[in-house]
């Protein structure tokens, strides 16, 4: 395995940086009220969408999950056109229609984020037959949670990718919780890889809160899977900063504030900076310069959405059908 | 009116209320899904269950619809009496087979031997932009399967009287219930009782028109009855309150008072109830009728999520008061 340039490791930390600092004004804009629906952010969980993505090209097809925002921002999602979308903008990648939940961009190979826990491991199983019936060396890379895992849909799709030795990357990010539930209360498993090998395809632990580690697994993971060799589960070990819903959900206690705060002493982006700091990659100057010009396109990307006109109510019945 | 029979509750603790009782009045009634226990659910509609009654009759489940249901129905078949939660009503999707193949048919295929007293309590309907995967109103679904009872409360009275019945029934029935109705308030009497399930319930007289309606287009068309009241036009609203079986004899009688019907509910319209309803008011009442029945549903599309496109898509006040216009030729 190759050790990544220092071209690379920045782009990983970039794409951290902005899915923070998007997810983090997309929370500001939701409890200012103008975000309406339901908003799941990823903020905690940025190593593994950026140590993943940064894999993978346009033509690599990823699929997501409620909590979406993150891997179509690491995906190469525009903020411009996210935002739009949260506000319900004729101007957003969905046209007002799909919002934080279906958000999604065909020409970035990302087949939405989903409504539906669970919904995403058989479409991307779909996906990576595509690819191989086309005879292209292009994966599908399928997120999902603990709780998913519980979804009979995950086990159909994890033993067809291993029958069919396609190339499927099951990705589940282990946040320890399904919404209020607890791991501990939702399986009788720790770890979530252990069900791989009743599929007969490798199972792969990370830290999912080390942008390296997942870069390194995934990696490997990708490149078995564009060999032929099928596919293979990788459980990024992680947590979620925020509360299931929004930024304070709803005010349940199902958390400790220590447990919260002991993560975040592993915050995915200092972590990663710091390592950067001692390869000589990153200085401390040049790491806060990304985060202010980054913040600085994430408010052009809000007046971006606000100045856009809201659909017009005649398109109310376009796209149902091709 | 005695003053305790005034108070007055939200629909979501009379849901509340209705699933307590449940589990004081039946040993062996029980309750399972997401987040039900520890959350007290989603929407707040089992909070302090888990407290009052312990993990074994308030139960916490993975993220397995297809398993809750089909242990909603291994768990009666064998005599218990589950109340299944199925957190919103699009995720049907997940368990449609132990739905529609198990629960509906297993009596019937059994020649009778078995017996399925489930509940199954969901949540239906738009309105909170939520798009097109967390806002349908499916119960057509469930209507065309034999052997399930649905019934879909509009009020906090009914939430309660109806889920109690449901409880009680020794059919498998789903109470559909309104997101938008949560916060609600009606009057719900202290102690239990029992909201029959298959009567409709008549909320308006009128003599001009009847709009036959259930769930949260109820108090749509009750302020669509209040509006059409300002031009001399008095509509008798119908809440059915039970979608199946469905109470046709009111529906018949009020037909045969007005001559005019429009059924209205917040479903797309193709392939909803409105269809069904209208055949049966032509079938059962032709010769009564001084115009065709109408119908007021969701046009043809999955629901939308930006506010404007989903305003427009929702059926409302306006568009009742709209189509019962034409339909009076006023
Ligand atoms: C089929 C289905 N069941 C239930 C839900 C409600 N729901 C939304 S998110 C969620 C928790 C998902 O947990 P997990 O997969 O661990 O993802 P996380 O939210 O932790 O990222 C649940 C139960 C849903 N959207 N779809
Ligand atoms: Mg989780």
């Amino acid at each position: 395995m190759s050790t990544p340039s220092d071209d690379v490791l920045l782009d990983i930390h970039r794409r951290m940086v902005r899915i923070r600092t998007f997810e983090t004004e997309a929370g500001r804009m939701a409890e200012a009220g103008k975000i309406p629906g339901a908003l799941h952010l990823y903020v905690g969980e940025e190593a593994v969408a950026a140590g993943v993505m940064v894999h993978l090209s346009n033509e690599d097809w990823i699929t997501s999950t409620h909590r979406g925002h993150g891997h179509l921002i690491a995906k190469g999602g525009e903020f411009d056109r996210m935002f739009a979308e949260l506000f319900g903008r004729a101007t957003g990648y969905c046209r007002g229609k799909g919002g934080s939940m279906h958000i999604s961009n065909m020409d970035l190979g990302m087949l939405g984020a989903n409504g539906i826990v669970g919904a995403g491991p058989p479409i991307a199983v779909g996906a990576a037959f595509s690819t191989k019936y086309r005879k292209t060396d292009r994966v599908a890379v399928t997120f999902f949670g603990d709780g998913a895992s519980n979804e009979g849909s995950f086990h159909e799709a994890a033993n067809m990718a291993a029958l069919y030795k396609l190339p499927v990357i099951f990705v589940c990010e282990n946040n320890g919780y399904g919404e209020y539930t607890p791991q501990a209360k939702h399986q009788a498993i720790v770890d979530v890889a252990d069900r791989a090998s009743g599929y007969g395809m490798p199972g792969v632990v990370v830290d999912g809160m080390d942008a390296m580690a997942v870069y390194e697994a995934a990696d490997a993971a990708i490149e078995r899977a564009r060999a032929g060799d099928g596919p293979t589960l990788l459980e990024c070990k992680t947590y979620r900063f925020f509360d299931h819903v929004g930024v304070r959900g709803m005010g349940l206690t199902y958390r400790t504030d220590e447990e919260l705060a002991e993560w975040q002493k592993r915050d995915p982006i200092h972590l990663f900076e710091a390592r950067l700091a001692e390869l000589g990659v990153l200085s401390k100057d040049d790491a806060v310069a990304i985060h202010e010009e980054v913040l600085a396109e994430v408010r052009a990307g809000i007046e971006f959405a606000e100045a856009s006109p809201t659909p017009d109510p005649d398109t109310l019945l376009d796209d149902v059908y091709a | 009116m005695a003053e305790a029979e005034q108070r007055e509750l939200t629909y979501v603790d009379a849901i509340i209320e209705g699933a307590r009782t449940i589990l004081l009045e039946q040993d062996n009634a029980f309750i399972a899904g997401e987040d039900v226990g520890g959350a007290g659910g989603v929407f707040g509609s089992y909070r302090g269950l888990l407290e009052e009654f312990g993990p074994e009759r308030v139960v916490d489940t993975p993220i397995s619809e297809e398993g809750i249901v089909g242990l909603g129905v291994g768990a009666a078949a064998t005599g218990l009496r589950p109340v299944i939660d199925i957190m919103f009503m699009d995720f049907m999707g997940e368990c449609m087979d132990e739905i529609a193949n198990q629960m509906a048919k297993m009596r019937y295929m059994f020649g009778g031997s078995a017996k399925l007293p489930v509940t199954v309590v969901t949540m239906s309907g738009g309105g909170r932009n939520l798009a097109a995967q967390h806002s349908q109103s499916l119960e057509a679904w469930l209507c065309h399967l034999p052997g399930l009872k649905v019934v879909a409360p509009s009020t906090p009275y009914d939430a309660k009287g109806l889920l109690i019945a449901a409880s009680r029934d020794d059919n498998p029935v789903f109470t559909v219930m309104n997101k938008m109705s949560l916060a609600n308030r009606g009057a719900v009497p202290e102690e239990s009782y029992e909201v029959p399930i298959g009567k409709a319930n008549v909320v308006r007289e009128g003599e001009d028109l009847t709009i036959i309606t259930y769930s949260r287009m109820v108090s749509e068309s009750l302020t669509a009855a209040e509006a059409l009241a300002q031009d001399g036009v008095e509509a008798e609203v119908i809440d059915l309150r039970s979608l199946q079986p469905m109470d046709t004899d009111t529906v018949i009688e009020s037909v045969a008072k007005t001559h005019r019907a429009v059924v209205v509910h917040e479903a797309v319209r193709f392939g909803g109830l409105g269809g069904e309803i209208a055949s049966q008011i032509q079938e059962l009442a032709f010769d009564e009728l001084d115009a065709p029945v109408s119908r007021v549903g969701a046009p043809f599309s999955p629901v939308p999520f930006s506010a404007v496109l989903e305003q427009t898509y929702l059926p409302n006040a306006d568009k009742i008061v709209a189509e019962s216009r034409s339909l009076i030729g006023a």
